[in-house]
C-alpha cells in the first residue's frame, strides 16, 4: 500500500486551499507543492483533492481499478458505492459519467449535489474556452483536453437548472482547476 | 466537514449551507463561526489579521488573535495590507482588498428575513423560490412611514441576482464594498450553525427600489484622530455632559492616514 499525505495535517490544509481558490476562481489552474503518489491511474491532484475532502461521511464513487480502490478506500476511509447516482464525492479517472445521472440536490438544499473529481489528459489557461461568472473579473480561458465532446452541453443544462447542479474539480497531474455550477462557458473564438 | 460547507458555500453565493458547528473555547456571539471557518483554512504561509467593529485593539480580536498565535503558529498583523486572512466582526477594512486576500466574517444571525418569517423551515422554501416579497414589503413600508430605510446596518443585499444574503451586521456604508470584491468573503455563524460565501467579483446588491437607490449613510464629520473624510465613523461619548468625538472605526486605515501617507 502506498502512503498517502506525508503531513496528514498540512498537506490536506495545502490541498485544500487549492480546490478552495480553485472553486472561487474558477477556470485559474493551481498546482500542488507536495501532493501524494497515489496508484496508477491516479493522478496526485485528484488523489490530493480526494483525501482533503472526502471522509467516512460521504458516500463515494469511483471509476478505479482494484489497488486504486483499496488505496481511496484505506486513506479516506470514504463508503464506496457500485452506482455513481448516489454519491457525495466522485473520482472519475477515464469516461465522465453523465453530469444528468449525478446527484444534484434539491431547491431547498442544493449544497447536497455532488461534487465530481475528474481526471483529464491536460489544463491549459490562456487559450480555449471563454469563462465567466462569480470568481471571474472579465474572463478566464482555460482549454481542457480529454473531455467528452458533449461535455459544453451537458455543462448549460447542469447550469441551467441552477441553484440545483454538480461541481467539478478537473485533475491532470499535479494540476487541478474547478467549475462551480455557477460556471458559462463559451467556446472560445 | 467545515471545509466541504466552505466549497459548496462558494458553488452557491449566498446560499446558506447547514454545517456541524462544534463547541468553541469561548461563548457563542463571540465569533464562534468565524472562527471554525478561519480555523479550516488557514495555512503555515498565512498572515492573520482579526477586527471587531474596525478595531484590532479590542478584546475579542486580541484573544482570538492570540488564540490562533498560540495554536496555529500562525503569523499575526495589524496591518490590513500584510494579512492574508482577516477576520472580522461587523466591519470590512477601509483599505480595498486584493486577490490573495480571504475575509472572514463572524455571523450572528445569517437569516436576512428572520425579522419577517420566524419558521426556518418556511424561509428555506422562500429561499429557494426567490420569493423575497417580505424584505421588499418591510423596505416599501419603511421608505413609506419614514422616508428612508430603517436599517442602517445589516441592510439585506441580493447576491449574483439570485439569493437574499445577511451581509452580518456591517454598517450600510460597507455594503458597496462587498459588491465585485476582489477577495473571497467568507461567513460563518457559529449559534445558527451555517456558512456561506460570496466569490471573488460576484455581483452584490443592496436591496432596495429604482426610485430610492440605496445609500450607504456616514456621519457627516471629519475623524477627530486623522482628519478623515472618507473614513466610517464611531461616536464616542468622552463625559457625561453631551461631550463626544467621530473617530474612524478602522484602526489600521486611522494609523495610515494619521501618519499622512498610504504605506
Amino acid at each position: 500500500m502506498r502512503p498517502g499525505f506525508a503531513d496528514p495535517v498540512l498537506d490536506a490544509q495545502a490541498a485544500f486551499r487549492a480546490v478552495m481558490e480553485a472553486m472561487a476562481r474558477p477556470g485559474r489552474v493551481l498546482r500542488l507543492a507536495a501532493p501524494p503518489a497515489p496508484p496508477p491511474p491516479l493522478a496526485p491532484a485528484a488523489a490530493a483533492a480526494l483525501l482533503a475532502l472526502a471522509d467516512a461521511e460521504t458516500p463515494l464513487w469511483t471509476d478505479a481499478p482494484e489497488e486504486a480502490r483499496g488505496w481511496i478506500a484505506f486513506h479516506s476511509g470514504a463508503p464506496l458505492l457500485a452506482a455513481p447516482g448516489e454519491a457525495e464525492f466522485l473520482l472519475a479517472t477515464a469516461a465522465m459519467p453523465p453530469l444528468g445521472l449525478l446527484r444534484a440536490g434539491s431547491d431547498e438544499a442544493p449544497q447536497e449535489g455532488a461534487t465530481l473529481i475528474l481526471q483529464v489528459e491536460a489544463l491549459r489557461p490562456g487559450a480555449g474556452w471563454r469563462l465567466s461568472g462569480p470568481g471571474i473579473a472579465e474572463e478566464h480561458r482555460l482549454a481542457v483536453c480529454g473531455l467528452p465532446a458533449d461535455f459544453p452541453a451537458q455543462w448549460a443544462a447542469n447550469a441551467a437548472r441552477f441553484p440545483r447542479g454538480v461541481d467539478l474539480v478537473l485533475a491532470a497531474g499535479d494540476a487541478l482547476a474547478a467549475f462551480p455550477r455557477t460556471l458559462r462557458i463559451e467556446e472560445g473564438g | 466537514m467545515i471545509r466541504r460547507a466552505i466549497l459548496k458555500a462558494i458553488a452557491i453565493p449566498g446560499h446558506q449551507i447547514p454545517f456541524g458547528a462544534r463547541e468553541m473555547p469561548l461563548p457563542y456571539g463571540w465569533g464562534t463561526g468565524g472562527i471554525q471557518v478561519t480555523a479550516s483554512i488557514l495555512g503555515p504561509s498565512d498572515v492573520l489579521k482579526v477586527i471587531d467593529q474596525g478595531a484590532d485593539d479590542t478584546t475579542n480580536a486580541v484573544s482570538i488573535r492570540r488564540f490562533f498565535a498560540r495554536t496555529a503558529g500562525v503569523a499575526t498583523t495589524t496591518r490590513t495590507a500584510e494579512a492574508t486572512v482577516i477576520q472580522t466582526r461587523h466591519r470590512i477594512p477601509e483599505r480595498p482588498l486584493r486577490e490573495d486576500q480571504i475575509l472572514v466574517f463572524q455571523v450572528p444571525m445569517p437569516e436576512p428575513l428572520f425579522r419577517l418569517e420566524p419558521r426556518l423551515a418556511e424561509t428555506r422554501r422562500l429561499h429557494a423560490l426567490a420569493d423575497y416579497s417580505l424584505a421588499q414589503v418591510k423596505l416599501y413600508e419603511d421608505i413609506a412611514q419614514q422616508g428612508e430605510s430603517a436599517s442602517s446596518y445589516n441592510h439585506p443585499v441580493l447576491v449574483n441576482g439570485r439569493y437574499l444574503m445577511s451581509p452580518s451586521p456591517i454598517p450600510g456604508f460597507d455594503n458597496p464594498k462587498l459588491d465585485r470584491n476582489p477577495a473571497l468573503l467568507l461567513f460563518g455563524a457559529g449559534r445558527e450553525k451555517k456558512i456561506y460565501a460570496v466569490p471573488p467579483y460576484t455581483p452584490v446588491k443592496s436591496l432596495d427600489f429604482d426610485d430610492h437607490p440605496f445609500a450607504p449613510m456616514r456621519a457627516p464629520h471629519p475623524c477627530a484622530l486623522c482628519g478623515s473624510t472618507a473614513h466610517y465613523l464611531d461616536e464616542i461619548v468622552t463625559d457625561d455632559r453631551g461631550g463626544r468625538m467621530f473617530v474612524c472605526s478602522d484602526t489600521d486605515a486611522c494609523a495610515d492616514a494619521a501618519a499622512g501617507a498610504p504605506r
